[in-house]
């Protein structure tokens, strides 16, 4: 078993959460957690609902495909491997710097991995902004992943900006 | 109890202010006083029975400076007097002038009360042994945080504590700056000219923008509170000149805001811009400072409170004074 979030796009009327959740149900998974985000509407009037599963690795792609082919918008779908996890931003040219090379860094690692990364890109040449979320086995090795992620952006010249 | 008051910029001004105003409220507290002078960067007034500080403010208002009577280096020489109260500007770099009037009065055993940052960033532990040697005192609240208390709120009311961590908000400036950004979604250059005409920001904004500001009043505060014994240099520092709307609007989708922080550990000193969840207590706007202080006994203790401003100012010098003179604080 591992465990997946997935972030879907649910239209605000009945019937539609059930849609997602019966594939679950019969792929023997398990739901852990089912939040509504009634505070984050999508400009379409849709809302984001994330939700958390236990199920057989094997049938991870199979979910997803289920999923959407019920025509829900899955929005992020991710397999959780690690029990820590933080947010940076980076600001700066990530793309034209290889961003391969920049989340390469963090998942070659072994212990800390890039599990989610929105970039929003204002013009061309403009530096742009990642919002990358990074995980790891422990703290400490959190800690080691965010310094070495620091590291490589400096040698790019791509800000960090750190948690708190 | 005999004051002289060098620098008459808008915190000296503010300070007598407090001194006329409040005068029946504060002789209940410390006792007669008499201001016996006063300086700014171009002259000074005297009296040893006392000046007529309305006077003295109408006489800057009209003129812009002071007559040349006495200047600071005289007074902090040779005048008789028991407190200054220093409040001339900031040099981060090599302390002065402040830094000569505080060592000329600490070896003469008069107690000092200041809010100019650059003498405490330059030589902290050597004012410190100074003014024990010479059975004086050098009180510095009013130069971290402005009104907010910070030092005797981790001196005297948290005593018996060791402080672990700081961190917080300690530049009105970048708060605003920042706070507006993350509301108005717009660059950070358009909010910088909304600042300088409102007047929060300098027309030369360098000292607030990159850091400095908070980066000493951070040294101030890990060597009071936490015992060490850090120079400017030590602190490692990132500006916000670099943030952009869109770092604003990816950070909000995920429910965080940036703000520029100061933070001091037994590891590192670092002011940088750092993500903020929005419900967090340091996710604060306008020109607000803010202090988380994590200590061994009382976990967590914050304080928010107006970081700059003349009265704001008086507030924390006028609240050591009071120390200066009660049994608590000693």
């Amino acid at each position: 078993m591992i465990n997946l979030t997935m972030v879907v796009e649910l239209e605000d009327k009945p019937g539609q959460l059930i849609k997602v959740l019966e594939p679950i149900s019969k792929l023997g998974g398990n739901v852990v957690s089912v939040t509504h985000r009634r505070d984050e509407v999508t400009p379409l009037g849709r809302i984001p609902v994330r939700i958390a599963v236990q199920i057989d690795e094997s049938k991870m792609d199979r979910l997803l495909r289920e999923i959407e082919g019920r025509g829900i918008i899955v929005r992020s779908f991710n397999r959780v491997r690690h029990a820590v996890a933080t947010s940076l931003l980076l600001i700066g040219h990530i793309i034209h710097t290889d961003l391969r090379e920049t989340v390469d860094a963090i998942d070659k690692t072994g212990f800390a991995e890039v599990v989610e990364m929105r970039i929003v890109m204002p013009e061309l040449n403009k530096p742009s902004t990642a919002f990358i979320k990074v995980s790891a086995v422990n703290e400490e090795k959190l800690k080691e992943s965010v310094e070495i992620l620091k590291g490589v952006c400096k040698s790019k010249g791509i800000k960090v900006i750190e948690p708190l | 109890m005999r004051i002289a008051i060098v620098g008459f910029g808008s915190v000296g001004r503010g300070v007598a202010k407090v001194l006329i105003e409040k005068r029946s409220y504060l002789r209940n507290l410390i006792g007669d006083y008499r201001v016996v002078a006063v300086t700014d960067s171009k002259g000074g007034v005297y009296d040893e029975n006392g000046l007529d500080l309305r006077k003295v403010l109408e006489i800057k208002r009209r003129k812009g400076s002071l007559p040349e009577e006495i200047t600071s280096i005289e007074v902090v020489r040779d005048l008789d007097f028991d407190v200054c109260i220093e409040v001339t500007p900031t040099n981060v770099e090599s302390g002065e002038p402040g830094l000569t009037h505080i060592r000329e009065c600490l070896k003469r055993g008069i107690d000092v009360v200041t809010s100019n940052k650059g003498p405490l960033v330059v030589a902290f532990r050597e004012l410190m042994d100074l003014a024990e040697k010479n059975d004086a005192r050098l009180m510095f609240e009013a130069t971290v945080g402005g009104a907010m208390p910070v030092i005797k709120l981790a001196k005297v009311d948290l005593a018996g504590n060791e402080i672990i961590s700081v961190k917080g908000i300690l530049n009105g400036t970048c708060n605003y700056i920042l706070s507006r950004m993350e509301k108005e979604l717009l660059p950070y250059e358009m909010i910088l000219e909304e600042a300088k005409e409102l007047g929060i920001a300098e027309r030369d904004p360098t000292y607030d923008v990159e850091g400095i500001d908070a980066g000493a009043k951070l040294v101030i505060i890990a060597n009071a509170l936490m015992g060490l014994n850090a120079k400017f240099e030590d602190v490692e520092r990132v500006g916000i000149s670099d943030l952009t709307p869109e770092a604003f609007k990816v950070a909000l989708e995920n429910g965080y805001t940036i703000r520029l922080i100061a933070e001091a550990n037994r590891e590192y000193l670092r002011v940088s811009p750092r993500l903020i969840p929005l419900n967090h207590p340091l996710a604060i706007y306008g020109t607000l400072n803010a202090l988380e202080i994590e200590t061994d006994l009382a976990g967590e203790v914050f304080v928010i409170g107006k970081g700059a401003g003349s009265v704001e100012t008086a507030s924390a010098i006028i609240s050591d004074l009071i120390c200066l003179k009660s049994l608590r604080c000693s």
